[in-house]
């Protein structure tokens, strides 16, 4: 479904069939073939070391791919030097020049393009203003706190009004509260601005919250690219739901499979309800990954027909908002189901036996490639 | 030569470790020290059973000086060149040493007559004559070898570099003898405007085509790297590159400038007593003749000129015709005349360094 | 509320004492053990460097020459020539000398001579009068014997006594305390009037070597600048396995002895040396052009460029290390060429190195002694080697003493602009 998608989308930025060897021995990025349109907010999410760091790096100019092209808004950039590409880009560590003002770091682009003067100090009130920053012209980048580090440099990346911004992990040094607001203000930015982002992170909440698709690396391999919803409902392998948000897992064999309906026998004897997503016929292993959200306890909520199974509460835990509880469930001890803090939610005690089950289309069957 | 020094000054101390007495007398190093080792420590730690430890330093005179300042003396005897002798001794730095208490010649000459005229003063008792000769590389100046000081400043008969020891001092003498002054009328001519202008001219000549040395050691090393054809040098350094190493080198006596060094006893020296017993031995006749056995710098004696045999580094080389104070080789020399540079030193050296800076 | 919001009381601990006092005593013994720590390196840096660059500066402006003789056997101070100073302190500056001035003199000579101090006398006068020393001893031995009138007796013995330059120089000499030896130092001396006049030219030669010191000292400082940023960048930026290869490369003349790398330099470039005859058998240079390259300025600017270069790379290199790469990743990414990226944002954080590495190199370069002794022949003497002519050679240690501080003052008066230009603060030493 989203291979089809991909391959209409009119692109801004694509590479084709991008390989990355740094010691001639192994490579970093495997065949990387990737469209995006204008416009849009893509995140590249995945482990250290899953080459996606490398991916931005080969588009920033800062690598050479070893082998295919890299194109920008239609024109290969493999032989165009960093500087001639006209891409922001906003750098983990922020990468503000330490003997140089505010106002100059944000002027330095602008001069070395040869703008004169005026028109210069202009952009810069304007970009830092952008950022809420228009009173720190005049710091020098140790005297700004990490938050305002960050808005400068991505005022800096603003600044000469670039089609396509790159950010490398860009929140990463900062504590969660700051990071939520910067990323609803990036957000926020990208919609006003209309830019191109291609933003690299290993924080998949921060994927979630700000992308319009996410490419989920792994191993040199985009694993899945599809907008944030769909990934997180719909994860297309087992890595993939392993590594968005949380997931139980369990161990079967398919029992039987027609149309977009499994029935899966666990290791434990008992047999579920699954939808099968890259599986396809009986007798193969599988994984069936459910979110710990989509747990039900509630037999007044259960799918009508659906299958369930026995758990037994190992520990429930207050977290405020929401309860979870740890049960053991098909000889699992880490079963986790999240319940909302509703009215008249009772607590479950320790020890207690309780049916369980889910909607079919939550609980999802994926090919047992042990790759968890 | 630094080897064998340790190995000495180590068995003397061995040979006299049942008594603590010691004396400390500090030398120039190399060559030099030894035959001061050989011909006056040995002997005379044999005789007294005093240890005698020797140490070494660029120029005696400024440890003595800071020592004796600063109130911290270690250094029982020195030796100081002649100028610095005088020097120290004004400065009252040194001690006194009484002429009379030296000894006399073997036939009974006393010590006032015997020492030749100026090597005694009133710090310094001389314990040898070194001369500042040129030498050239016998293979390098073609068939005429050169034989008078002039032949050094003829760059037309004898082209290539000369290295010389970057001081007014002897340079003046020797560019005024080249020039065809007596010797004994350079200082004369020296003290007027005149004869310094006429000094400075005659190695103006030369300038651009000299190397100049600081260290005893560098003319035998130039000379025998090629950087140079003729070189000032003192003549013990030539001698021992001769003898010693079979340097294809020869000394030019005509012109020399000799002068006189010898022990000091600085003002505070722990061991006085045994300092000027060391003193009044080393300078009696025998250990002259035998310090100069090993290093072809003349005895200040002449009772000890006669008895100087074979050099003892090679056992078959006849010493005499290599020392400065040997009639053959005295035909046209000049001594050293300290007071005019005690006088003199300041401005000329001034107006050395000026003309060398510029 | 708002009152003692304005005025804040006193604050006090739990049992009344005032908090401040409370706070320095509990301090105090932390403070006196860090101060026990610190004792031996304070000494130290007392004893081996702040007295004798006291004793230094007092040497270049105090010289008893005229004005005490030190008896060593007894341990006492003789005052000289007391008869003729209070003549001076007693005249104007310019007064000719008269019968009482002469008999002074012939009085003070005649102590010294019973004194043995004459030589000392003459040597002062010496430094300023050039042959006056011999005029002393010969007129002390002769002062006994003198009778009145003593002007002429004196005048027999010498004509030069009547000399109105001798005069000044010893009523100059007479006091203690004197700027002479930096007048010397400065190519300057005072007249028969006692005005400062300029040294003959053929005699001025000191002003002529601090500024050959100085620009040589800079070209060096350019030379290693420019030898050693590629070098430190390189260190800084290669993988640490073979940077550490490099180091060590470049640390090794470090661990070697500088006569033994000074001597190395003479080997390579005398005329008969390894370069010369390289170029010789490769044909570029004939047997009878072989090139000049040691005993002069050639010779101290190459060796002292390489015997200086670590103390460069060093501290430029503990700068560069930390700089992340992506600040010039960020300029070029922001548009700037590599040149431009490496001269205004590369460059500009490597400044605290440049300085520290430029400071260390010029100040040591300044005092160096042993390899322009060596291999600079006479155009490439620098002022150290004619401060140890006057400390070994001439024993004049007023005037090396003056010629010493005023390197020194040239060196803190650097040091100064330094910090008012770039900022000490902004000095990175490693």
């Amino acid at each position: 479904m989203t291979e089809t998608a991909e391959s209409n989308v009119a692109s801004f930025v694509e590479f084709r069939s991008v390989q990355k060897s740094y010691d001639g021995e192994t490579l970093v990025v495997k065949d990387l073939n990737l469209k995006m349109p204008k416009g849009e907010f893509l995140t590249m999410l995945g482990p250290s070391g899953s080459g996606k760091t490398t991916c931005l790096m080969m588009l920033a100019g800062f690598e050479t791919a070893t082998h295919g092209e890299i194109l920008l808004d239609h024109h290969p950039i493999n032989n165009i030097p960093p500087h001639k590409r006209g891409i922001g880009m906003v750098f983990q560590n922020y990468a503000l020049f330490p003997h140089m003002t505010v106002g100059e770091n944000l002027s330095f682009p602008l001069e070395v393009r040869g703008m004169g003067k005026s028109e210069r100090e202009k952009k810069v009130i304007r970009a830092l203003e952008m950022v809420q920053m228009g009173s720190f012209a005049a710091r020098r980048p140790a005297q700004l706190s990490g938050g305002q580090k960050q808005r400068i440099a991505l005022a800096r990346a603003l600044v000469f009004e670039p089609e396509l911004v790159l950010m490398d992990e860009p929140l990463g040094a900062l504590d969660k509260q700051l990071r939520e607001h910067m990323q609803f203000e990036i957000k926020a930015l990208h919609e006003r601005l209309g830019i191109t982002v291609v933003y690299v992170t290993h924080d998949q909440s921060e994927a979630l919250t700000m992308s319009d698709r996410v490419a989920v690396f792994n191993d040199g391999v985009i694993q899945q690219l599809a907008p944030p919803d769909e990934l997180y409902e719909r994860p297309q392998n087992a890595f993939v739901a392993g590594f968005i948000g949380e997931n139980n897992k369990l161990e079967g064999r398919i029992e039987e499979i027609h149309d977009n309906k499994a029935l899966v026998r666990l290791k434990t004897g008992e047999l579920i309800d699954a939808t099968p997503v890259n599986v396809t016929k009986p007798g193969q292993d599988t994984l069936v990954s459910i979110r710990p959200e989509r747990v039900e306890f509630k037999p007044e909520f259960f799918d009508e027909g659906a299958h369930m199974i026995e758990a037994e509460v190992l520990e429930f835990i207050y977290m405020g908002d929401t309860f979870r509880t740890r049960l053991r469930v098909a000889g699992h001890d880490d079963f986790v189901m999240k319940s909302r803090n509703m009215m008249g939610q009772r607590r479950l005690e320790p020890g207690e036996k309780i049916p369980i089950s889910w909607h079919m289309q939550d609980a999802r069957a994926l090919e047992d490639d042990n790759a968890l | 030569m630094k080897k064998t020094l340790i190995l000495t000054t180590a068995l003397a101390g061995f040979a006299v470790s049942a008594t603590a007495e010691e004396l400390t007398v500090m030398s120039w190093g190399g060559a030099y020290t030894k035959s001061q080792v050989e011909g006056y420590h040995k002997p005379f730690a044999e005789k007294t059973g005093v240890k005698v430890v020797s140490v070494d330093a660029d120029n005696p005179a400024t440890p003595i000086k800071a020592q004796v300042e600063a109130g911290n003396v270690t250094i029982d005897v020195a030796s100081v060149e002649f100028a610095d002798a005088i020097r120290l001794c004004d400065e009252g730095l040194v001690v006194e040493i009484d002429h009379a208490s030296l000894p006399a010649a073997p036939d009974g000459t006393p010590a006032t007559e015997d020492f030749l005229p100026g090597t005694l003063t009133d710090c310094l008792v001389s314990t040898d004559v070194f001369s500042t000769v040129f030498a050239y590389d016998t293979e390098a100046v073609g068939d005429t070898a050169p034989d008078s000081i002039a032949d050094f400043f003829d760059l037309e008969a004898y082209p290539g570099k000369r290295g010389m020891r970057k001081t007014a001092k002897v340079n003046l003498e020797m560019a005024l003898m080249a020039d065809g002054v007596p010797a004994a009328e350079v200082y004369g001519l020296l003290e007027t405007d005149e004869g310094v202008d006429r000094a400075f001219a005659k190695l103006d000549a030369i300038k651009d085509q000299i190397v100049w040395w600081e260290a005893g050691a560098q003319p035998p090393q130039l000379l025998a790297d090629g950087e140079v054809s003729l070189s000032t040098a003192y003549n013990g350094r030539i001698f021992n590159a001769v003898i010693g190493e079979s340097q294809p080198f020869d000394i030019v006596w005509d012109g020399q400038v000799y002068e006189f060094e010898g022990w000091v006893i600085p003002k505070g020296a722990p061991n006085l007593e045994n300092a000027l017993e060391f003193v009044k031995y080393s300078t009696s006749t025998e250990p002259l003749a035998r310090a100069a056995e090993w290093i072809s710098y003349g005895p200040p004696r002449q009772s000890s000129g006669s008895l100087v045999g074979i050099y003892q580094g090679d056992g078959t080389t006849e010493m005499g015709p290599h020392l400065p104070t040997t009639a053959a080789n005295l035909t046209n020399a000049l001594a050293s005349n300290f007071e005019f540079w005690a006088d003199r030193e300041t401005e000329l050296n001034e107006r050395f360094n000026a003309w060398l800076a510029n | 509320m708002s009152d003692a919001a304005t005025a804040p009381e006193l604050l006090t601990t739990a049992d009344g004492r005032p908090l401040k006092s409370a706070l320095a005593h509990a301090q105090a013994r932390n403070k006196r053990r860090a101060f026990y720590l610190v004792l031996p390196l304070l000494l130290f840096v007392v004893i081996t460097f702040l007295i004798p660059i006291g004793q230094l500066l007092t040497k270049s402006v105090y010289n008893t020459g005229f004005y005490s003789w030190k008896d060593r056997d007894a341990g006492v101070s003789i005052p000289l020539m007391v008869e003729l100073r209070e003549w001076f302190d007693e005249t104007p500056a310019d007064a000719e000398p008269d019968e009482a001035a002469f008999a002074a003199l012939v009085a003070g000579l005649v102590h010294a001579r019973e004194t043995k101090s004459i030589g000392q006398i003459g040597t002062r006068i010496n430094y300023e009068v050039s042959g006056s020393r011999s005029m002393f001893t010969k007129s002390a031995r002769k002062a006994k014997d003198l009778v009145p009138p003593y002007k002429e007796a004196l005048l027999e013995v010498d004509e030069d006594w009547g000399d109105p330059e001798l005069w000044g120089a010893m009523r100059n000499a007479s006091k203690v305390v004197t700027l002479d030896f930096y007048l010397s130092a400065l190519d300057r001396t005072r007249n028969a009037d006692g005005d400062i006049v300029k040294v003959d030219e053929e005699r001025a030669v000191y002003v002529l070597l601090f500024k050959r010191t100085l620009v040589m000292s800079a070209l060096i400082t350019f030379l290693t600048f420019l030898l050693g940023f590629p070098v430190a960048h390189l260190l800084a930026t290669l993988p640490l396995r073979h940077s550490n290869l490099l180091m060590i490369f470049v640390l090794l003349p470090f661990w070697t002895s500088l006569l033994v790398r000074t001597t190395s330099w003479i080997v390579l470039l005398q005329s008969q040396g390894v370069v010369n005859d390289i170029w010789v058998s490769l044909g570029l240079i004939s047997d009878e052009s072989r090139l000049q390259m040691i005993y002069n300025q050639t010779g101290t600017i190459i060796a002292m460029t390489h015997i200086l270069l670590p103390f460069m790379v060093l501290p430029l290199y503990s700068v560069m290390r930390p700089i992340d790469p992506s600040y010039v990743r960020a300029a070029r990414s922001l548009g700037a060429t590599s040149w431009t990226a490496f001269r205004r944002i590369y460059m500009p954080q490597t400044i605290p190195g440049i300085g520290a590495g430029g400071l260390l190199v010029f100040i040591l370069a300044v005092g160096y002694y042993i390899t322009p002794a060596l291999v600079g022949g006479s155009t490439g003497q620098l002022i150290s080697n004619l401060i140890a002519f006057h400390m070994q050679n001439s024993l004049n240690w007023s005037l090396a003493a003056a010629l010493a501080s005023l390197l020194l003052f040239a060196v803190l008066l650097l040091y100064w602009l330094y910090d008012r230009l770039i900022g000490i603060d902004n000095l990175k030493l490693g």
